[in-house]
């Protein structure tokens, strides 16, 4: 349970000239709840899109299952298949239904049969309580049936790592909870996650750990109590007043 | 308490329905509502009917009431004979049709292209039709098949080899061309001011091209035996047949799932087989007809349909091109895209016609419906790579990323992902320039074809049917071929756009 199952380690990235990510290093064990939190622009997004190449970055290492990352980004192809993604924006694709969203990744990447992979797909979509809508098109559903539609789907490639960027900014705050409670019962289930979130509740409830990012560098990392009751860091402090108000 | 009761209505007994007091509904509640509800549209209306009046009393008048529908020859439809001033001569397009339709494609050939019309509506027609089954062979069969068919067909001829031949014979072109070049250059290396480099240059290309020689030495070998047998066509088909089905074989899995791929390649040529078997081409097929002699709606439909096929994938690998990240790539789609759409059709016509063979080399000869063929796909390639181009801008970036956080390749992102949506998007747009394609081909008349239009214009000459009505009659008869076709074009499109966007309907 404590081989680190992510990572990275002299992380840098820049945006022309630009310096996004500085010099981060963080290791997840297998199982672990990590939420990152942080001012807007910080870099968190931009950090957890390194981890499954989404972006490309010019200095440094990301290790994910063993498999190795480096900035020509070699190993693409083998990390993506660990790694699932859920989106503030959910990214599902119009023109497929439902239950074809959540099939296409597992035909064509895993060359699964379709019936078998629409088995799989119907499993995981009972899980997150929309088995019903298989044949709806994303468009006829609300935001957060699509994002529990998005997180099914990353979920049928069965990844060892899940990453979520913001997967409740977009929601209506009705919503939330229910987007909340799928991640809460896929934390249960012992999946490894990497959570971008401001939704606090969620952090302590869930997260072994919570980094806290400012320009572009990690600046504390530690349990949820231990962040909430005693932040380290002016920084961390000043926003943790804000957003807790 | 009491006033408010006494001051409150319920209804007892429920009302029945009354006729609106002012008639809102049929004929007159339309007249009132719409057509002469204020001043303006008083007058337009006004206007409205009798532009019709005009346009429409007219039309009927000339295409049927004052029409002329038998006769023989010109003298039926004269003034003096039918006692009315003659419309339509109708019998004027019956005597033409055959021409019309097949230009002077030899009479005793015609079943040919009845023939290949008619399976081109076969395979087209189920096609179209979203709920028939098995769309993928169909569309294997139209779109790869079909056009191999339809052209020994109309065009005749037989084939002296298969796969092999043609492999070893496209590879000689190849390196006769690379040896070619070595000795221009050798050749220039004798009187230019950079003699030196040239000769190395030229020296090196003759090298290669005759290391590729000595490379592709045993396939032409083996074909020059083949052609010395008598059986050269079947014998080239089984290696062929054999070295493609393995290929298949090992490629989609060998002994764990290679099985089905090798079925179908079993399958495959088993069909082709018995294509080159019914149509005779391993000895010399279908009398040849030189497409100098094909004419009318046939030129039309070939021109057209040819073009429509080939210029949508034309245009959507331009589109691609031109978003690539790959300079070389880019610069080649754009600098492409902007020399087609900046010449006009007529241009490119004349230039595939009159100016290529001059520069191609003296026994290369391309076929004058073929020349003008590959220079409207690509003119009309380009303008649908500006089409596709608009449908790939409106998908937003996070689809391409969501697709790739799962693991689909570039080229299944593209095809699963965000084509079909772009396509959907610009299905107007598409349609709008087939359908000015369609129209289009008429332009092939000026360079020497006769299409549709170029035939009709033929037959006014004939003097056995000169009239003061010929002409309008022709162009009212093309006219109405031309809008039934754009027309079919413009409605199917909108059936495809309203279902495939089933999904944007909430
Ligand atoms: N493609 C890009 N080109 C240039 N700069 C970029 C690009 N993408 C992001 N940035 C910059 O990088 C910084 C970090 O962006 P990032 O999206 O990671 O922030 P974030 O912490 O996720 O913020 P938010 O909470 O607003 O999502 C920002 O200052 C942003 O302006
Ligand atoms: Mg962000």
């Amino acid at each position: 349970m404590s081989d680190p199952i992510v990572k990275i380690s002299g992380l840098n990235k820049w945006y022309g000239e630009f310096h996004v990510l500085r010099d981060i290093d963080l290791e997840v064990k297998k199982g672990e709840r990590i939420v990152i939190c942080g001012p807007s622009g910080s870099g968190k997004s931009t950090l957890i899109r390194c981890i499954n190449a989404l972006e490309e970055f010019q200095e440094g290492e990301i290790v994910v299952d063993g498999i190795e990352l480096g900035p020509n980004l070699k190993h693409v192809d083998a990390v993506r298949r660990e790694v699932g993604m859920v989106f503030q924006s959910f990214n599902l694709f119009p023109h497929l239904t439902v239950l074809d969203n959540c099939t296409l990744a597992p035909i064509w990447v895993r060359n699964i049969p379709k019936r078998d992979a629409e088995a799989t797909a119907m499993k995981f979509l009972e899980r997150v309580k929309i088995p019903h809508q298989a044949n709806k098109f994303p468009g006829q559903m609300s935001g957060g049936q699509q994002q529990r539609v998005a997180i099914a789907r990353a979920l049928t490639m069965n990844p060892k790592v899940m990453l979520f960027d913001e997967p409740t900014s977009a929601l209506d705050p009705e919503m939330v909870k229910e987007v909340l409670d799928t991640m809460v019962d896929l934390a249960e289930e012992g999946m490894t996650m990497l959570v971008v979130t401001h939704e606090m509740g969620f952090a302590r409830e869930v997260a072994n750990r919570v980094v806290f990012m400012d320009a572009g560098q990690i600046i504390e990392a530690n349990t949820p109590n231990e962040f909430f009751a005693a932040p380290q860091h002016a920084r961390t402090k000043l926003f943790l007043s804000q957003i807790l108000r | 308490m009491t006033d408010i009761t006494s001051s409150t209505f319920v209804r007892r007994n429920l009302l029945t329905e009354r006729p609106a007091p002012v008639k809102t509904t049929g004929f007159v509640g339309l007249m009132r509502t719409r057509l002469f509800n204020s001043p303006t549209n008083i007058l337009l209306t006004i206007v409205g009917a009798l532009l019709l009046w005009f346009t429409i009393i007219p039309s009927v008048r000339f295409l049927l009431v004052d029409a002329v529908w038998a006769g023989t020859d010109r003298t039926a439809c004269l003034t003096e004979n039918a006692g009315f001033v003659v419309g339509a001569c109708w019998p004027y397009i019956q005597a033409k049709l055959p021409q019309l339709i097949y230009g002077f494609y030899p009479e005793a050939e015609r079943w040919r292209v009845n023939l290949t019309l008619f399976l081109a509506a076969a395979l087209l027609v189920p096609l179209l039709v979203p709920r028939l089954p098995s769309k993928g062979l169909n569309a294997g069969l139209f779109f790869f098949a079909f056009p191999v068919v339809a052209f020994f067909l109309l065009h005749g001829g037989g084939i002296s080899g298969f796969g092999l031949s043609w492999t070893a014979g496209i590879l000689q072109l190849f390196d006769d061309s690379i040896i070619g070049a070595g000795q221009v250059l050798l050749n220039l290396s004798k009187t230019s001011a950079m003699a030196p480099l040239l000769w190395v240059i030229g020296n090196l290309v003759v090298l290669v091209g005759t290391a590729i020689y000595w490379l592709i030495f045993p396939l032409t070998s083996l074909r020059d035996q083949l052609q010395g047998t008598g059986q050269s066509v079947w014998a080239d088909f089984a290696i062929t047949a054999v070295i493609v089905s393995l290929i298949a074989f090992v490629l989609g899995g060998g002994v764990r799932t290679g099985w089905r791929a090798l079925a179908s390649s079993f399958a495959t040529f088993v069909a082709i087989a018995i294509v080159i078997k019914l149509m005779g081409l391993d000895h010399g097929g279908l009398p040849i007809v030189q497409t100098g002699l094909w004419g009318g709606l046939l030129v039309t439909l070939v021109v057209s349909v040819t073009g429509i096929v080939t210029s949508l994938p034309i245009g959507i690998a331009l589109a691609l091109g031109r978003r690539s990240t790959i300079p070389l790539i880019r610069i080649f789609s754009i600098a492409f895209i902007e020399f087609w759409r900046g010449v006009p059709l007529i241009t490119v016509l004349f230039f595939a016609t009159y100016m290529l063979p001059l520069f191609l080399p003296g026994n290369f000869t391309v076929d004058g419906l073929v020349r003008a063929l590959v220079g409207i796909a690509l003119f009309t390639g380009a303008y649908q790579a500006e089409n596709v181009r608009g449908g790939l801008a409106a998908i937003p970036r996070g689809q391409g990323e969501a697709a790739a956080a799962l693991g689909l390749s570039w080229w299944k992102t593209t095809s699963l992902i965000v084509l079909p949506q772009a396509l959907r998007h610009v299905i107007p747009n598409l349609v709008n320039s087939f359908i000015s394609l369609f129209k289009d081909t008429s332009l092939v008349s000026i360079v020497a074809l006769f299409d549709l239009l170029g035939s009709l214009r033929a037959s006014f000459s004939d003097p056995k049917w000169s009239t003061p009505s010929t002409a309008f009659t022709g162009f009212a008869f093309a006219g109405i071929i031309y809008f039934l076709f754009c027309f079919g074009m413009s409605r199917y499109s909108l059936f495809v756009e309203h279902r495939l966007n089933a999904h944007r309907r909430t």
